[in-house]
């Protein structure tokens, strides 16, 4: 018997998940949910949405109300929805070339924009379902299908970008620290404005093949012997930081753009009164 | 000055106070000429009825904060205009494939690409029908004057959340921006019709449930049915699927749910057509230096028909079928290469000859030009 | 019958809004109208223009052919539209910014500094389109004065209403005294 959480949350008639055995994408699911769950959200008043790629195929599985929409464009989609009705709370799953490539520009305007959604990017640092293209997150040198001779390009920091484009908070937690994923998951919800969260992921069917990268274990071992927290971090080490990367208090779109409808009301009244 | 409901206003603006009238609570946009207008005014209006307005980073985003807020079950729009519409093109098969109520009106300009921003054009008729990929169906409007900007916008939100599609109208630079005389119909007069909605105190909803109308009903985001919306092809409980039979089923009947409709759907201004030997055929701006002809002719004892189509999409086939029996050459004027002529020698079905008059000039089409192509065939 | 009244001159000068007056009075006496407005950079300062046209019959073309009414207050906007208005139809050229008329054969080709009397009279120059709307109004005779007063008055703040309306009555009484003198065509005028 599945944990009554997971019951609460997830579709367990469509399981199994298309994910390849070994992928990072359902620990980081069973995360998610967790975060849910913690915050005792109401699935009738919770949306999750995502574009194409293997971590968009998530709202599939989760007992929420979902939208699996179309490349790059799920942050674009949560703006409207969550712009037509505040009450909703909404989630965003996205992968890196879905989040960074295609959807780059949504991403970077959702940050500036602080709207009150929480996007979760799992990065598995690879287009998985297409079969292993490179995306701007694969570390330079790097194998892909595309990028046969090793990846040319430079690799991005997403939580940098985020933060500079005005993502009010910004984390990042790997696959291997699930807890931490369901930690920061529950904070970034709770946080007004727009959370970016980013979750290194282990794709070992084509990202961990091309590269030699070991087993699912040695993948998970990997980012564990390579994560830092951020607590613990001088900022000097070859390492990924983790935890809660930036945090501040600002105005909230929606917020704001209710108080803008308070006055655009006062105003008519005022004009009609002439 | 007299009815409060008889204004002098833009051909955008009328657009506007359209949507406004039909129910719509929320924009999402982009600045694009010769549109822009009807973006500014919703911006200003909107959030005096409550609404909301965004303007998003590009026409993509535009688009799918239309679907996303219509998914929440806000009546939602966009305008746009021909390279915004192409950005828009994908989103459209999804909203087509989600079955998600939306309105797209595309102010049209002159010329492919960046064309003449400022300048008229009626380049993007087969656009609106095939523009996004695949097999889809399509509801397309054409207003010909502010009052239709009006009207058409707003019956473009009812038949929207009537079969659960988006629906494109179709103006153009100069209908845009002319200012006329416009009535502010009433929601009453307008008659709002809204989404069939899954019901709430039901146990089970299965959203893809259909009754002979071929349109299912819907749930917005915030429903306890907890619905899946996706582009994948879908069946049952709205999940994917990949059995053939499912597949077929899936995409025929959304192309039924036009098909079956044909007759509501389609909407025709028609002068002399019953006794015409020439009948002109067009569609928006151009309609109007078309019917002053056919009256002007008429008047002088010929025999001229016009036909003008307010709805483009789905095409009139039996109409110009029964047209095409009793004339012997249809005249299409247009603002584009032949786009709607190839439509009207479809459906005549070698039946009556088919003479295109065709302006890609950016300025708009004379009844001059008109005149002497119909003249000779009289 | 269809009318054609072009407005034309700079940004600034007010002629949008006149054309809306026109077509809106136009309209409530019962005339199809179509406003139009020239877009993009010109209406930012540089050569602006706003065209009216007014039909007893559906208006199928909207845009101006061949003017029946020309109104010009710039030089450059003389130069580029007085050779479009009909034989039979009008001029209003502002003297106070046209200083060469040229050579055609518009039949009324009146000739008045509108911007120099707003500024003695109103100290304000905005007012030289309302007090052409007058003399349009009287020498066309195409809208009722009543109606082009409820509409002007209909488009402009409370506490310029009073302003506008003695300036567009200025603008009738000039022409009905005849007051606005003719101008003749190809005729270049000293400047003083």
């Amino acid at each position: 018997m599945p944990e009554a959480f997971l019951e609460k949350y997830l579709r367990l008639e469509n399981l199994p998940t298309i994910w390849c055995a070994g992928c990072g994408l359902g620990t980081d699911m069973r995360s998610i949910v967790k975060a849910f769950d913690t915050l005792e959200l109401d699935p009738d008043m919770t949306v999750l949405v995502s574009g194409i790629g293997c971590s968009s195929r998530m709202p599939a599985y989760v007992d929420v109300n979902t939208v699996h929409t179309t490349h790059g464009r799920a942050i674009a989609f949560a703006t409207g929805i969550k712009l037509a009705n505040h009450d909703l709370t909404v989630v965003v799953v996205s992968g890196d070339g879905d989040a960074a490539a295609i959807g780059g520009n949504h991403l970077i305007h959702a940050c500036r924009r602080n709207i009150n959604i929480t996007l979760v990017v799992l990065n598995n640092s690879n287009y998985g379902m297409t079969s292993g293209q490179y995306s701007p997150l694969t570390p330079q040198g790097s194998v892909a299908t595309t990028a046969p001779y090793g990846n040319v390009e430079q690799s991005w920091d997403l939580c940098d970008l985020a933060r500079a484009s005005g993502a009010t908070y910004v984390a990042r937690s790997t696959t291997f620290h699930y807890e931490l994923i369901t930690k920061l998951v529950t904070k970034g919800i709770e946080h007004k404005g727009f959370s970016f969260i980013e979750v290194i992921t282990q794709c070992p069917t084509y990202f961990g093949r091309f590269n030699l990268a070991g087993s699912p274990t040695d993948m998970l071992k990997y980012q564990k012997t390579h994560s830092i927290r951020i607590e613990r971090s001088d900022g000097t080490e070859e390492a990924i930081t983790i935890g809660e990367l930036y945090k501040r208090e600002a105005r909230e779109y929606c917020d704001h753009y209710d108080e803008l409808i308070v006055r655009a009301k006062e105003l008519k009244a005022e004009m009609s009164e002439d | 000055m007299g009815d409060a409901r008889v204004q002098l206003l833009q051909g955008n603006e009328a657009c506007a106070e359209g949507a406004l009238a039909a129910g719509c609570r929320f924009y999402g946009g982009y600045p694009i000429t010769p549109s822009s207008e009807i973006a500014e005014i919703m911006a200003f209006r909107l959030p005096q009825e409550g609404g909301k307005f965004v303007q998003m980073e590009d026409e993509i985003g535009s688009i799918a904060s239309i679907i996303g807020a219509s998914m929440a079950g806000v009546k939602a729009f966009t305008a746009t205009s021909g390279p915004g519409y192409s950005l828009m093109m994908e989103n459209i098969g999804y909203a087509c494939v989600t079955e998600i109520p939306i309105v797209i009106v595309n102010v049209m300009r002159c010329g492919p690409s960046t064309g003449q921003p400022t300048a008229t054009g009626q380049g993007d008729l087969m656009q609106a029908r095939w523009g996004t990929h695949s097999d889809h169906p399509a509801i397309t409007l054409a207003a010909a004057s502010g009052q239709e900007m009006y009207d058409l916008t707003a019956k473009a939100f009812n038949l929207s959340e009537k079969f659960r599609m988006p629906v494109t109208m179709l103006s153009d630079a100069v209908v845009g921006h002319i200012r006329e005389r416009v009535v502010l119909h009433s929601p009453d007069e307008i008659g709002i019709v809204q989404r069939k909605l899954a019901d709430e105190s039901a146990d089970e909803y299965v959203p893809m449930d259909v009754d002979d109308s071929h349109i299912p009903a819907l749930a917005n985001l915030g429903s306890k049915h907890h619905p899946y919306y996706t582009g994948l092809v879908h069946s049952g409980k709205g999940f994917f699927t990949s059995k053939p039979e499912e597949v077929e089923y899936f995409i025929r009947r959304l192309s039924l749910k036009v098909e079956k409709h044909k007759d509501e759907l389609i909407d025709v201004e028609e002068l002399g057509t019953d006794d015409c030997e020439v009948c002109l055929v067009s569609f928006g701006v151009s309609g109007r230096a078309a019917i002053n002809i056919a009256q002007r002719m008429r008047d002088a004892g010929k025999k001229v028909g016009h036909l003008r189509l307010k709805t483009v999409w789905p095409f009139p086939d039996e109409v110009i079928k029964s047209i095409a029996a009793k004339c012997h050459t249809f005249v299409v004027p247009e603002m584009n290469l032949g786009q709607l002529k190839l439509e009207v020698e479809r459906a005549a079905c070698g039946e009556a000859k088919v003479i295109g008059v065709n302006n890609i000039s950016g300025s708009m089409i004379t009844t001059h030009e008109i005149y002497d192509v119909v003249k000779e065939f009289v | 019958m269809r009318y054609e009244i072009r407005l034309s001159g700079m940004g600034g000068q007010g002629l949008l809004l006149a054309g809306i007056i026109v077509a809106e009075a136009a309209m409530a006496q019962g005339k199809n109208v179509v406003q139009t407005a020239s877009y993009g950079p010109e209406s930012r300062g540089g050569a602006s223009r706003s065209e009216v046209i007014i039909s007893e019959k559906a208006i199928d073309y909207p845009a101006v052919i061949e003017a029946d009414y020309l109104l010009a207050m710039t030089q450059e906007a003389t130069d580029k539209f007085f050779h479009e208005v009909k034989p039979h139809g009008i001029a209003l050229l502002d003297s106070t910014w046209v200083k060469e008329i040229p050579a055609g054969n518009v039949e009324s080709t009146y000739y008045f500094p509108l911007t120099e009397t707003a500024i003695e009279k109103f100290e304000k120059a905005i007012f030289a389109n309302i007090i052409g709307l007058g003399i349009i109004c009287e020498s066309s005779k195409i809208v009722e004065p009543d109606y082009l007063i409820a509409a002007l008055l209909d488009r402009v703040p409370k506490r310029y209403k009073e302003m506008n309306q003695v300036a567009f009555e200025t603008g009738i009484e000039l022409f009905t005294n005849g007051k606005i003198p003719k101008g003749v065509a190809g005729q270049a005028v000293e400047t003083v």
